[in-house]
């Protein structure tokens, strides 16, 4: 009697259990799936770095070192930590508001926010032209008083927070949501202050999903460039951007291996983005896993 | 009550004024602005400028192509979402971190990779061509960037859903004899509908704005193979800002009907979720 019941777990993992594939099929799914991703994902990433580094190191770093790549890196960088900057002040405080209370609109907020993410790049650049373009309906007052925004550098930052808006927000809204307010009601009622409570008690719970929602808002920000494109003036040398500075190198001066050179850039942070965000992920799942074991403890 | 308990956490008038403040300067105004000016074109004129030849191709074009990528992502999606889910094979962590390159790659160096990958000199062009399949400056390769952009979608909203599956319904539908194929037709793909859907819907509304890597890889003639981004970009550059304003309204007016088309879906596949 005994060997029999000790003998049903081996029976039952051998047999196909009925929510199994074959394992030829399962062969054949898995095999399919990864060709379409080697194809798809890893040769075009792969590519990148080996017309990159195609004509050899001096190349490459000759390419970077070209005085517009070099103005194009650095007007990036400007764009990026504005952008960035601003989104974050925005996601802390729209997060708050929308996860932490309940009120009449707020899922309307919340589509509104979302919003960007389907308005097309290039649409989101001609809004800013509208609005402050020579011929646009702030034009003839901002002409008068000298002010330039679009074809320079207020107009990129823009365009650039105007298609990077919901990345911090929309990481941040469901991680606070999640953790509910008892903590914070908690630390107020033993005499925290509320920023006291915002830094130490709530800041804390969602750190890493805010940095995700950082690196990925950068990762875009640095990449933009249907929405920069249309507001950039495409001075060389003043107002390009990396991905403006690839584009010309391609199709202006053809000079492929250059522009391929630039953007092994992009690609390189694109790749860090992935690996922090796996990273972020595993750190959040097992803080997760290891605060909920304690509240079952408990 | 809850409700009133809630309220006892500070900062909430201070953090949604500074939120509407923002959202309206970034968001609302640029886009109230944009019809305000749309609504001083003449009728006549917008109607023309919204319905000639050139915006029909366009329309025509970016809707076709964006289809198209969209139903290829939501086939290839499924596939490659139930494949991570369900199984466990070297390298399964690799490739389900690397499901979100697209997001991550800017779409200027996706085009570009794309273009000199499957061009006519290509490591994988070359053979295509030599087999008589032309994909870059052929109406494929805007299938083709528009895919790679809204790979992601798919895979990314079926994961938990196929994660949170009972494996108890597959189980008693073999058990009452029926071979996998009828239970995946019949107990899977309906319980993974409507996540198919909402990622379907939402790749097919991230290809329809798409820009910067269709350039490379589109002729981007004008009637033939030019998306209505592209036209809009090309009205800026002859300073026909009519043209470009009219065809931008039409272009956020479906965008916006996707937009509810996928807040809907969403709403009807959590309803399968619980």
């Amino acid at each position: 009697m005994s060997a029999i019941v000790r003998s049903r777990p081996a029976v039952v993992s051998k047999s196909r259990r009925g929510s199994d594939e074959s394992p030829w099929a399962r062969r054949m799914l898995i095999g399919v799936a990864m060709l379409f991703l080697a194809i798809f994902l890893v040769l075009p990433l792969v590519n990148v770095f080996v017309q990159a580094f195609g004509e050899g190191l001096g190349a490459y770093f000759q390419a970077l070192g070209h005085p517009d790549t070099r103005a194009a890196i650095l007007l990036t960088f400007v764009v990026a930590v504005c952008s960035v900057g601003l989104n974050l002040l925005f996601g802390l405080t729209a997060s708050w508001c929308i996860a932490k209370f309940q009120f009449p609109g707020r899922t309307l907020l919340l589509t509104l926010i979302d919003l960007p993410f389907s308005v097309s790049p290039v649409v989101a650049g001609l809004l800013y032209i509208v609005l402050f373009g020579r011929q646009g309906i702030l034009g003839p007052w901002l002409d008068e008083h000298d002010i330039h925004i679009v074809f320079a550098l207020p107009g990129i930052v823009l365009a650039t927070i105007f298609v990077t808006f919901p990345f911090v927000a929309r990481e941040l809204i469901p991680l606070l949501e999640s953790q509910g307010t008892e903590q914070e009601q908690a630390a107020l009622a033993l005499g925290a202050t509320g920023w006291q409570t915002y830094w130490r008690v709530t800041l804390p719970s969602v750190k890493w999903g805010l940095l995700y929602g950082v690196m990925l808002c950068n990762a875009r920000a640095m990449g933009e460039f249907g929405a920069v494109s249309v507001v950039s003036s495409g001075i060389t040398g003043q107002t390009d951007t990396i991905p403006l500075r690839v584009v010309k190198l391609d199709m202006g001066i053809a000079d492929h291996a250059a522009a391929f050179a630039v953007a092994s850039l992009l690609a390189f942070l694109a790749l860090v983005t992935l690996v922090l965000k796996t990273w972020l992920e595993r750190r959040q799942n097992r803080e997760l896993t290891l605060a909920s074991s304690n509240l079952n403890e408990h | 009550m809850a409700w009133r308990q809630r309220r006892t956490l500070p900062g909430f008038s201070l953090t949604l004024g500074i939120t509407l403040v923002y959202l309206s300067a970034i968001v609302l105004i640029p886009l109230a602005g944009l019809f305000f000016k749309v609504a001083q074109i003449p009728p006549a004129e917008f109607w023309r400028l919204a319905t000639n030849d050139l915006a029909l191709s366009a329309y025509r074009v970016t809707f076709g192509s964006s289809l198209a990528a969209a139903l290829v992502n939501a086939v290839m999606g499924t596939l490659v979402a139930w494949v991570l889910s369900r199984y466990q094979f070297p390298g399964r962590p690799i490739a389900d971190a690397l499901i979100d390159f697209p997001f991550a790659l800017p779409t200027a160096v996706a085009g570009l990779t794309l273009a000199s990958l499957f061009g006519p000199r290509g490591w994988l062009g070359s053979h295509l061509e030599s087999v008589g399949i032309k994909i870059v400056l052929h109406p494929l390769g805007i299938v083709l960037a528009l895919t790679f952009v809204g790979f992601p979608f798919v895979v990314r909203t079926l994961q938990p859903v196929i994660d949170q599956l009972e494996v108890e319904a597959e189980e008693a539908a073999a058990l009452m004899g029926a071979g996998r194929w009828y239970t995946f037709r019949r107990v899977i793909v309906p319980a993974l509908l409507p996540a198919i859907l909402t990622g379907f819907a939402m790749a097919f509304a991230r290809a329809v704005g798409e820009y910067g890597s269709v350039i490379f890889v589109a002729g981007n003639k004008a009637y033939e193979s030019q998306i209505a981004p592209v036209l809009i970009v090309s009205y800026l550059e002859q300073f026909e800002y009519g043209g470009a304003m009219t065809v931008a309204v039409v272009l956020l007016v479906l965008s916006l009907v996707l937009l509810l088309t996928v807040n809907l879906l969403e709403r009807w596949s959590s309803r399968f979720l619980r």
